[in-house]
């Protein structure tokens, strides 16, 4: 099942080296959770979306991992180390890209 | 608890300069059916829903709707960063401009400020989600007359995001209230 829906939506492309492309990527990545997200709050033993949301949460893991390596974290508060001097002041806010 | 993510749900790409537009959509940044009034009120009811779907509904929209928010005042702020004095004259933005500057303040289209008057919660959890489905209707409205009245390709396209969220939403609470209905049914001759 997994595997048919990673035909259906196709594979990430791994390497994003612009910031924008990354972030974009994400963004849809990230977009496709939330919505099944609130789809299974209300439709908990639907095993096709919990197949979608699984499969879109590693993927966005991935990607996540990704950006933090080239460009820093996207979360804080113990979501993933800072390299020195501490990066959360450094990356861009959103309203600023 | 909430962990802040850098970055919006959506891309905002504006291309113009425009406080005319961003004093408009104000009314979704600090207005009665606006993203801040629906973030407060999903977060306040949850605690009396009295089944597990209802209770996450009520959190993860909410918390969708603080991050709908965040965009709403980044397409404000990015209308009116840039703006020179003689583009804010004269134009609807210039009231805002004298309490506060191009700083982005909760408050409507016409300048009234946010309160909680907007909102209701009560210990009924149909009361509720009645409340909600109807807020999310009235949301999906105003979208509509934003997008009539932006000129802007960039915030036009965020603006429909958002209003297909509103659908989004409106069906979920629609499903939690059947759930809430069904719960309600079963618990009538105990």
């Amino acid at each position: 099942m997994i595997e048919d829906n990673k035909e259906n939506y196709g594979e990430v492309n791994s390497e994003h080296t612009n910031y924008e492309d990354l972030l974009l990527e994400i963004q849809k990545f990230e977009f496709a959770t939330v919505d099944l997200n609130l789809f299974l709050d209300t439709h908990p033993d639907n095993q096709r979306a919990l197949n979608d949301y699984n499969m879109y949460t590693v993927e966005l893991s991935k990607l996540k991992k990704e950006y933090r390596l080239k460009f820093g974290p996207l979360a804080n508060f113990g979501s993933a180390p800072s390299m020195s001097p501490w990066q959360w002041v450094e990356t861009p806010w959103p309203w600023e890209v | 608890m909430w962990i802040y993510e850098k970055k919006l749900e959506y891309p905002v790409k504006v291309d113009t300069t425009n406080p005319a537009l961003a004093q408009m959509i104000m009314e979704q940044f600090g207005g009665a059916d606006g993203e801040l009034a629906a973030g407060i009120r999903y977060l306040t009811q949850r605690f009396v829903m009295p089944t597990k779907e209802s209770i996450a509904i009520l959190t993860d929209v909410g918390t969708e709707e603080l991050a709908h928010w965040e965009i709403i005042e980044t397409l404000v702020w990015k209308l009116v960063k840039d703006a020179p004095l003689d583009k804010i004259k004269g134009t609807p933005f210039e009231a805002h401009f004298a309490a506060h500057g191009r700083s982005p303040f909760p408050g409507n289209a016409g300048g009234h400020p946010w309160t909680a008057a907007y909102i209701q919660s009560k210990d009924d959890p149909i009361t509720n989600l009645y409340e909600d489905m109807a807020a999310e209707q009235k949301a999906r409205s105003t979208y509509e007359y934003l997008i009539q009245l932006s000129d802007d390709p960039g915030v036009t396209d965020t603006l429909k995001f958002l209003r297909e969220r509103e659908v989004v939403h409106f069906q979920r609470f629609g499903e939690a209230l059947m759930g809430v209905q069904e719960y309600k049914d079963t618990k009538k001759y105990l």
